[in-house]
């Protein structure tokens, strides 16, 4: 399963990051690596950006791009 | 002189510090290596002076942004003395990947963790003395924003600079690719000297954010926030703005106008009515750009700028801009100078260019005036808040189309991925000191072209000497005439065509050009205007005005803010094109059926 199809809450972890190397970098630095934990805070309304939290930060990422994140439910 | 570079991730707080090191005495500079300005200012440090620079925030020094790069180019080419890096302490689990990058690169390195206040708040630990000895290198808790362990950081600012400049290896670029082991020096690191609990204890932000970005109530809210806020800039502007113009109006009477009587008349009147009005022109956007900026600091700095990109992000993504990009076009209703000056958030350029191009169409307080009085000569009472409201939507839609027309040129390949940060109260010396810098960089940069171009209008309004001021005789006369042939079929008149001239200036003046053209003012005026034009011809010249070029202000802002003599070309002519098609198809379509 990937990012977006977690719900509101609930927690998961990282398994791969799949996307191009600008965002990939990004998201390296903003602590997105795989094996870590990640929550899902929220949903914005129109299918706009997710709102998740990894260790202290909280991020903010569009669906499109979150899509490319693959997660399993802990 | 020995050269500090402020180094660190955005949000760190690093432009919080640099003002506290500054004192706000800071200056925009060009650099080798790189085309972006960097602020810098020049400090006494022990008994040396020192140049601070603020490069902008990067999450690493590979990454492929705009700022990562001329963070990379800038190091390259002015080997900084000192790299002073401020990580943020409630983040520093991850943030610490940087400095150990930094770290690789043999540099001279002292490293602030700053926020310390709001770490300890979160129940965030941290030994610096033994991260200091873990990783070999200065390191201190500070906040810049309260100035609390400030002294100790600076002093030993002062004693690093004593060591030799390292000399940096040539290719950077190499070197920077080795961070294989930098995942398990962090873990190492980390695991010594952090202690974080397991449930951040930040209440108040998880309960704001429970209503802020509900799935319902948060774009209500959103809109409640944004109309307060504008209302808030222009309940306090409006009367600072006449006060300022009041205040100018006086002097000119009191003391310019006796001083310069002795001089030939036309002298007089290029220097009253042309550099001396220009003048006024500039400090009448100042207290407008102050209340901007002290209301934006307060909008940015409490973390809700991120909220609203969050919620309007839905939309602004089809538009190719993102939900900061709304903010500043709401805000330039109110004035798009400040708007454009506030597009420096978005660290993408082509976003940050498309959102710039975009501004100059949201229906701005200047040319509310002008719609006003003609709506008043023109429709009756019942029909005139229809006709105003009718020109906001012109004015979204003139918005929303050019940023589709120009996603595909502006096309913005930074990763739309925001930090979102705990909300925070920013102090009123943060709000004071962001509203003094942003002034003086609009005066810096605007006055000039601002003064030129008022004198030039002045020039072209008067010009035969012998001519009647503004009237067909003036050269402002024969380009009106010359340019009939254009405005002929969108119905604008020869009269009307000059008062656009005088429009390019300011909005403000349209009005009062048309008095001196018709030579009526007030009831006179409009009662001329009523009989003149009928209600199509009227509002196809409200259609031409709201959309071409706001005012000269804004034209010198677009130019100081992209530095593209190109950019700012695009937008003018674009809006002129925009403007007549529009004006065209509104008045041809409305003759053909009957009106």
């Amino acid at each position: 399963m990937t990012l977006p199809d977690l719900h509101p809450g609930e927690i998961a972890t990282i398994v791969a990051v799949h996307t191009e190397e600008p965002l990939h970098q990004r998201l390296l630095a903003m602590g997105f690596r795989s094996g870590k934990q990640i929550e899902l805070i929220r949903k914005a309304s129109f299918s706009g950006p997710l709102q998740v939290r990894i260790g202290t930060t909280d991020i903010l990422l569009r669906r499109s791009e979150a899509a490319k994140i693959k997660v399993c439910k802990a | 002189m020995k050269r500090i570079a402020l180094l660190g991730m955005p949000n760190t707080g690093k432009s919080t510090l640099f003002n506290r090191m500054t004192g706000g005495a800071a200056r925009v500079g060009n650099w080798p290596g790189i085309t972006v300005e960097l602020l810098s200012g020049k400090i006494l440090l022990g008994s040396d002076m020192v140049e601070i620079i603020d490069l902008p925030g990067i999450y690493d020094m590979h990454g492929f942004s705009d700022d990562e790069q001329v963070v990379r180019h800038f190091l390259h080419d002015n080997v900084p003395d000192l790299a002073l890096v401020i990580l943020n302490a409630t983040q520093i689990e991850r943030q610490i990947s940087l400095l150990l990058q930094l770290k690789q690169l043999d540099m001279n390195l002292v490293v602030l963790l700053n926020m310390a206040d709001e770490a300890k708040r979160f129940g965030i630990s941290i030994d610096s003395k033994k991260m200091s000895e873990l990783l070999d290198m200065p390191i201190f808790l500070l906040s810049a924003k309260y100035g609390t362990g400030y002294p100790e950081a600076l002093q030993a600012i002062g004693k690093a600079l004593r060591y030799p400049t390292p000399s940096m290896a040539e290719q950077l670029r190499s070197q920077l690719e080795q961070d294989g082991h930098i995942e398990s020096e962090m873990a190492r690191v980390l695991k010594h000297t952090v202690q974080i609990p397991a449930r951040l204890s930040d209440n108040l932000t998880e309960k704001l954010d429970r209503v802020m970005l509900h799935p319902w109530l948060g774009l209500p809210i959103f809109f409640a926030v944004m109309y307060l806020l504008f209302q808030g800039i222009f309940l306090f502007g409006q009367p600072l703005q006449t006060g300022v113009n009041d205040l100018f109006g006086w002097l000119r009477g009191a003391a310019v106008a006796p001083l310069l009587a002795s001089l030939p008349a036309a002298l007089q009147g290029l220097l009253l009515d042309g550099v001396y009005n220009g003048v006024a022109t500039v400090a009448a956007f100042v207290p407008i750009i102050i209340l901007f900026f002290l209301f934006m600091a307060m909008v940015e700095d409490s973390g809700y700028l991120s909220r609203a990109a969050f919620l309007m992000d839905a939309l602004m993504a089809r538009l190719g801009l993102d939900g900061r990009g709304f903010v500043m076009m709401l805000m330039g209703f109110g004035c798009n100078v400040p708007a454009l000056m506030g597009t420096r958030v978005m660290r993408s350029r082509a976003m940050r260019l498309l959102t710039m191009l975009v501004i100059p169409f949201s229906l701005c307080s200047a040319r509310l005036q002008v719609f006003v009085f003609i709506t008043a000569a023109l429709f009756s009472p019942k029909a005139a808040p229809v006709v105003l409201f009718s020109l906001y939507l012109f004015s979204f839609a003139a918005a929303i189309l050019t940023a589709l027309l120009f996603k595909g040129r502006f096309k913005n390949n930074e990763p739309f991925v925001l930090e979102l940060p705990p909300y925070r109260f920013p102090t009123a010396r943060q709000m004071a000191l962001r509203g003094w810098l942003e002034v003086r960089h609009f005066l810096r940069r605007a006055t000039k072209f601002i003064i030129a171009g008022v004198v030039l209008v002045w020039l072209l309004t008067h010009l035969p000497p012998s001519a009647a001021p503004a009237s067909s005789d003036t050269l402002a006369g024969m380009i009106g005439s010359w340019l009939h042939p254009l405005f002929a079929p969108v119905g604008i008149n020869e009269q009307l065509t000059i008062a656009l001239i005088f429009g390019f200036v300011a909005k403000e003046i349209v009005i009062g050009a048309l008095a001196v053209i018709y030579g009526l003012s007030g009831a006179a005026l409009s009662g001329a205007l009523g009989q003149q034009l009928d209600w199509v011809q009227a509002y196809s010249f409200m259609l031409f005005t709201l959309i071409y070029t706001p005012c000269l202000a804004t034209v010198a802002t677009l130019r100081s803010e992209s530095k593209q003599l190109g950019f700012t070309a695009l937008s003018i002519a674009w809006s002129l094109v925009l403007a007549w098609l529009v004006s065209f198809a509104f008045y041809q379509g409305a003759r053909a059926l009957g009106y």
